[in-house]
């Protein structure tokens, strides 16, 4: 504020005829009033400049994450030829299962070359390259799987719909092009030129992908195959674990500190301990975590569980500052005539006072999950982050005790990766990650406009 | 039958004192009936209140202790083991800790090994060195063992096994035991004069005393494990050069230099140029808020802007590596707009600062706006009536009254920029110096921190322990600064209210 002149100290001015009138306005009126819009225009330029960081956070989000709801797919018919998935022919299961993923890429490339064949397309690329550079890594153990489940389909013709690799599916979507590839060992321009004929045929396609919203984490070569649904899980079965402990724990401390307890050095203690951890650094619960969870109790490294007490101590504090407000704002007289009619005062509290302090307690509790759901730190350090789960946990207790990440530690893992065609995927997850934390808040706030008493 | 269940020992256990707890609420409340004829106002309380005793006295005590139990029997395992483990049986280069992982893997492999049906309990606990190959045995069941397993390791293993499966025989008695006698004293006072409702209430009380504690359980939780673990990194590591030595370069090889010092720079820098962007903003949308704007205004943008508080720092973090690093780089990189070339890389301390000063926004305007509320109207009304401007009254009356809480929101701010961990890890760079340049890639505490424990850590070298010591300094230094500005703040509101 230093460079504005402080208009008050300046002398009063006089003015050409030596005296000031109220109808002509002076230089010094002039210049005050030229202070005061500047002012003015300071704060709606704070204003607006607030807003246009969201705005522009918003549409970077959006821009570039929309891009992983949708995934190229190339379409094939793939002949399942007995003689190289079932030699015996008697469909025995062990004997298919003998035929690794290698096995199946020949059945790739035909199907490649033939669909080529089929179409008259001309291309110098060969058939090797065109199934093995334009497929996904993952789609010979995806046709083996098929093989495998569905044994008796040995010798037929069979349509399938593969992903494409990821620099095909950048083509796609622009992030890819022929200037970008020059040193480039997955594609070359000739291949390009395939693309852009089998996209006129129809054969590859831009689609939306299920696979994003559902699968798993895939490894580094794959990108086209990551998904947030195993993560999205770990997140799941981690605010479980959050709500199971820090709504009872959470509420039941309110209680005491609101209703019952005495004025003296320990509940002071209590209070300034509880306001403190609040502003606590999310990572320091992540050093408590790893030294006390998993080094001491030695629970189980990167598992949901962990992931979900360490957050239950983070977000205690806030549940307590929040139920103990709507505890607070349960006026006296209710309590009174519980205890006039005879309840005792722990039946005041439990039959009268919480049920009417119920919605503001459920609206904080419902907030502090979103913060927890958001949260990254802690879970780096207790080991919730990289490639860790491929398949989605089958119970409960593996749910709770298997290694997992979380949303945010698996937008995290990809953002470390090196291959851009990761970043597109960590701005979808994000989006993901935020349609959740904008309904909790929505439920929050309906909940908060529909039950909210004023007395 | 614990495995059919898929519940573990413990589970079931838990699960038999609730079924007992269960049961004894219907006794203990058709005994205390019985007791008065069916007639529930000759009883001191309501009929239910005898069966909570009853699960009040059963389950609570029992559970409680196997809780404790389960937390305790560790500790006491490893420090009866801990002293079997002979110096001479500690590899050059090794220390006790690492020593006894090794015996907690054998002891978990040989656990595994008994649960597959691979070896018979009597065989895990009588095996040898001398006559089974154990590594290649344990191997057999999924258990990979980094070495062949010493003769002492072993001995530990199997001593570790034995006092853990008897510690298990004697929680389970002694849990059973406390469940039984509550179930049996609650049975026996469940009469009419007995004064069921009073006890049960005492009890209620009692959890939630205990539940008011965890929050102190947790502070000291945070305080212990740290002071534990950063005592063993003085005692690894110089403390004169964690605080005084001049670089940061941590090699695994030993030989380190681990100060904190560079660390602490990054972090002051970066979460300074946050402040720089957050303060200016934040001030002036909070008393153009609270001042100027009209309801509808004030209604529409209060929350547009606290939405950015809403917002996961991941999502700050991805913002800053891949959009406001780069853009940085289009206009001061080599070949940027403005031609520079002062900058190399996305990440920066600038690009860092400026989007954890976004960040901070709303968290400065927030505060600042209700402190400004808080300054009486009558100061306004009276600078107003003598002819200042609005602006001048702000200047002059509303802001100077507002200023303790206005430094208290400041200081909160740079305690969360100081913590401030994804913003920083993903956008300011891993290198640790000294440099003025807001350009360069710089590091912090707290990206340190993250670095020294993830990834294949090791609990017995400086190198890894020195997060702890990081940490410390951290919590001091943000405990510091949200003590200074709620003191400040109290100090403030005592003069209005």
């Amino acid at each position: 504020m230093t460079d504005i002149p402080n208009s008050g100290a300046s002398p009063i001015p006089v003015g050409s005829t030596g005296r000031s009138s109220i109808l002509a306005v002076d230089d010094r009126t002039r210049r005050r009033n030229r202070a005061e819009a500047r002012f003015k225009m300071y704060g709606v330029a704070a204003i607006s400049l607030g807003i246009l960081m969201l705005l522009i956070l918003l549409t970077t989000i959006i821009g570039r994450g929309v891009g992983a709801y949708q995934q190229t797919f190339i379409s094939l018919d793939v002949t399942l030829e007995e003689e190289r998935l079932d030699k015996n022919g008697n469909r025995d299961l062990a004997d298919i299962r003998k035929v690794s993923t290698f096995g199946y890429g020949p059945l790739l490339r035909d199907a490649f070359e033939q669909k080529v064949a089929e179409l008259g397309l001309v291309t110098e690329v060969s058939a090797k390259d065109m199934a093995d550079d334009l497929l996904s890594a993952g789609a010979r153990a995806e046709l083996r799987d098929f093989v495998i489940s569905n044994p008796d389909q040995i010798g037929e013709t069979e349509s399938f719909e593969f992903l494409a690799a990821s620099r095909v599916d950048g083509y796609l979507k622009g992030r890819v092009s022929r200037d970008t590839i020059a040193n480039d060992k997955k594609i070359n321009v000739a291949q390009l030129d395939l693309v852009d004929q089998l996209m006129e045929q129809n054969v590859i396609e831009k689609r939306f992908n299920m696979a994003f919203i559902t699968g798993s984490d895939a490894s580094d070569a794959r990108p086209e195959a990551a998904g947030m649904g195993t993560s999205m899980l770990g997140s799941l079965f981690m605010m479980l674990v959050v709500l199971v402990l820090s709504l009872p724990i959470g509420v039941a401390a309110s209680i005491y500190l609101e209703e019952f307890a005495p004025k003296n050095w320990l509940t002071d203690i209590i209070e300034v301990n509880i306001s403190n951890l609040a502003a606590v650094p999310s990572i320091v619960f992540g050093i408590l975590g790893l030294a006390v969870f998993i080094n001491y109790m030695h629970l189980p490294n990167s598992a949901p569980l962990v992931g979900g007490l360490v957050l239950t101590l983070m977000t205690l504090p806030t549940i307590i500052i929040s139920t103990r407000a709507s505890l607070k704002a349960v006026p006296p007289s209710i309590r009174d005539a519980a205890l006039g009619v005879g309840a005792s005062k722990m039946q005041s509290v439990f039959h009268h006072v919480l049920p009417l302090a119920a919605p503001g307690i459920l609206t904080g509790t419902i907030i502090g999950l979103a913060q927890a759901l958001g949260e990254t730190a802690p879970l780096l350090l207790i080991g919730m982050v990289g490639f860790i789960a491929s398949n989605p946990p089958d119970s409960v207790a593996s749910g709770l005790l298997d290694p997992n990440s979380a949303m945010p530690a698996q937008i995290y893992e990809w953002a470390k990766r090196a291959d851009p065609a990761f970043y597109e995927r960590a701005w979808g997850g994000i989006i993901i990650l935020l349609v959740f934390l904008v309904t909790m808040n929505t439920i929050a706030v309906i909940l908060r406009r529909r039950f909210e008493r004023r007395w | 039958m614990a495995g059919l269940l898929g519940l573990g020992t413990n589970g079931l256990l838990a699960l038999l004192v609730v079924v007992l707890a269960a049961i004894g609420f219907y006794i203990a409340r058709s005994r205390a009936l019985n007791s008065v004829a069916g007639d529930a106002r000759g009883l001191h309380s309501l009929p239910s209140y005898y069966g909570y005793t009853a699960i009040m006295l059963t389950a609570v005590p029992s559970l409680g202790v196997m809780m404790i139990w389960l937390l305790a029997q560790p500790l006491f395992t490893e420090n009866q083991v801990f002293g079997l483990i002979p110096d001479q049986a500690i590899a050059e280069g090794s220390s006790r800790n690492l020593v006894m992982s090794d015996v907690r893997r054998v002891a978990e492999g040989l656990d595994i090994a008994v649960a597959r049906g691979a070896m018979t309990e009597e065989e895990a606990g009588s095996i040898r060195t001398e006559f089974t190959d154990i590594r290649a045995r344990l191997g057999e069941v999924g258990v990979a063992l980094g070495s062949n397993v010493q003769a002492e390791v072993l001995n530990a293993a199997q001593r570790y096994r034995e006092l853990t499966s008897a510690g298990r025989l004697w929680m389970i008695a002694f849990v059973g035991l406390l469940a039984v006698a509550g179930f049996a004293v609650s049975v026996f006072l469940a009469k009419g004069e007995f004064r069921a409702r009073n006890t049960v209430e005492r009890g209620i009380l009692l959890l939630l005393q205990l539940a008011a504690m965890i929050a102190i359980l947790t502070t000291v939780g945070i305080v212990l494990s740290m002071l534990f673990e950063t005592r063993n990194f003085f005692s690894l590591h110089p403390w004169t050069d964690f605080f005084f030595g001049g670089s940061w370069a941590p090699n695994f090889r030993g030989n380190s230099d681990l100060s904190i010092l560079p660390l602490l720079w990054g972090t002051l820098y970066i979460s300074l140029i946050a402040l720089t962007v957050a303060v200016p903003i934040g001030l002036f949308a909070a008393i153009y808020l609270s001042e100027y704007a009209s309801a509808a205004v004030r209604s529409a943008a209060k929350p547009l802007i606290e939405i950015l508080a809403g917002i996961p720092t991941i999502v700050y973090g991805l913002f800053a590596l891949l959009t406001v690093g780069p853009f940085l780089v289009d206009v001061f990189g080599r070949s940027g707009l403005a031609g520079l070339g002062w900058m190399n890389g996305a990440t920066a301390v600038i690009t860092a600062g400026l989007v954890m000063g976004i960040m901070l926004i709303p968290f400065v305007s927030s505060l600042s706006d209700d402190i400004i509320n808080a300054v009486p109207q009558a100061m306004r009304d009276g600078s107003l009536g003598l002819g200042a401007t609005r602006s001048e009254t702000i200047r002059q009356v509303v802001l100077p009254a507002a200023l303790p809480g206005i430094v208290g929101a400041i200081l909160l701010a740079a305690s969360r920029a100081i913590g401030e961990t994804m913003i920083v890890v993903l956008g300011a760079g891993a290198i640790a110096k000294f440099s003025l340049n807001p350009f360069e890639a710089m590091t912090t505490i707290t990206t340190r921190i993250v670095s020294q424990l993830t990834g294949d850590t090791d609990f017995a070298s400086p190198e890894t322990l020195v997060a702890f010591a990081l940490g410390l300094t951290l919590f001091v230094l943000t405990l510091g600064l949200n003590v200074l500005a709620l003191y400040i703040v109290r100090r403030y509101r005592e003069q209005y209210e």
